[in-house]
C-alpha cells in the first residue's frame, strides 16, 4: 500500500473527530469521587487524627488530579492525531507517575503528613473509583440499548 | 570489564567501611529503589499493549472509535494502578 493510494490512510493523520469518551468517564469519577471524599476523610481521621484526615484529603486530590489529566492528554492529542496520542499517554506515564512521586516525596516530612493514610488513599480510591466506573461502562456496552439517552431541552419542552 | 571490576572494588571497600546498621539501610534502600523500578515497568509493557491493540482497532473500524477509547482508557488505569501500588509499597518501606 503507496501513500499516493487514496485508500491509504497514515495512523499520522488520523485523528478524533466526535465527542471525547474520557473527559465523560472523568467527570463520573469524580463525581463518585465526592460521594467518597468524606467516608476517605473520616476513616483517616478516625484512625490517625487531623493528620491523617489531611493526607486522606491529599490523596484523594492527586488520584483526582492524575485523572484529570490523564483524560485531558488523551483527548487534547486525540484532536491532534492517534499517533501523537498514543506517544502522550505512554510519556504521560512517566509524567504523570513522576508528578504523583515528587507530591509525595516533597509533603513527607511535612507536620500535617501520615504516610499510612495518604498512600493507602491513592491506591484504594484509585482502584474503587475505576472499578465502579466499570460497572456502568460495562452495562453500557453490553447493552447500548438500555444507555440512558440525553433530552436537550428543547425536546424536554415539546414533550410537555 | 576492568569498569566493572573498579566498580566491584570501590562498592566492597565502601561496604566494608559502613557499619552494619548502615549497610542494611543502604541495601533496603536499594532493594526498595529496584522494587519500584522492577514494577514500573509491567504496566509501560501494558499500556503500550493496550495502546499498540486500541489504535489498530481504530484503524479497522473507526466508526468503533468511541467504545474502543472508552475500554482502553479504563484499561490504561487499571493497568497504571500497578504502578501506583508498587510506589507505594515502596514509599512504606522506605519511609513508614
Amino acid at each position: 500500500m503507496k501513500s499516493d493510494d487514496p485508500q491509504y490512510t497514515s495512523v499520522l493523520s488520523m485523528h478524533d473527530t466526535g465527542p471525547a469518551p474520557e473527559a465523560a468517564i472523568v467527570r463520573d469519577i469524580i463525581k463518585r469521587g465526592m460521594y467518597v471524599a468524606p467516608v476517605i476523610v473520616g476513616v483517616s481521621a478516625f484512625f490517625w487524627g487531623a493528620n491523617g484526615a489531611w493526607s486522606g484529603a491529599y490523596g484523594l486530590a492527586i488520584v483526582f488530579g492524575n485523572f484529570a489529566v490523564a483524560a485531558w492528554m488523551v483527548s487534547y492529542t486525540a484532536k491532534i492525531s492517534y499517533a501523537l496520542m498514543m506517544g502522550a499517554t505512554l510519556f504521560g506515564y512517566i509524567f504523570r507517575l513522576a508528578v504523583i512521586a515528587a507530591a509525595v516525596f516533597l509533603v513527607r516530612n511535612a507536620s500535617w503528613v501520615e504516610l499510612v493514610p495518604l498512600c493507602m488513599t491513592i491506591v484504594i480510591v484509585h482502584v474503587g473509583l475505576l472499578f465502579w466506573e466499570m460497572r456502568y461502562i460495562s452495562l453500557s456496552l453490553a447493552f447500548p440499548g438500555l444507555k440512558p439517552k440525553q433530552i436537550s431541552t428543547q425536546d424536554q419542552l415539546l414533550n410537555q | 570489564m576492568e569498569a566493572l571490576t573498579r566498580i566491584a572494588h570501590v562498592s566492597a571497600r565502601v561496604a566494608a567501611e559502613l557499619t552494619p546498621a548502615e549497610l542494611k539501610a543502604n541495601s533496603a534502600a536499594q532493594m526498595a529503589g529496584l522494587a519500584y523500578g522492577l514494577a514500573a515497568i509491567g504496566p509501560g509493557i501494558g499500556i503500550g499493549m493496550i495502546f499498540g491493540k486500541a489504535i489498530e482497532a481504530m484503524a479497522r473500524q473507526p466508526e468503533s472509535a468511541g467504545m474502543v477509547r472508552t475500554t482502553m482508557f479504563l484499561g490504561v488505569a487499571f493497568t497504571e494502578a500497578l504502578a501506583l501500588i508498587g510506589f507505594v509499597a515502596f514509599i512504606l518501606l522506605k519511609f513508614a
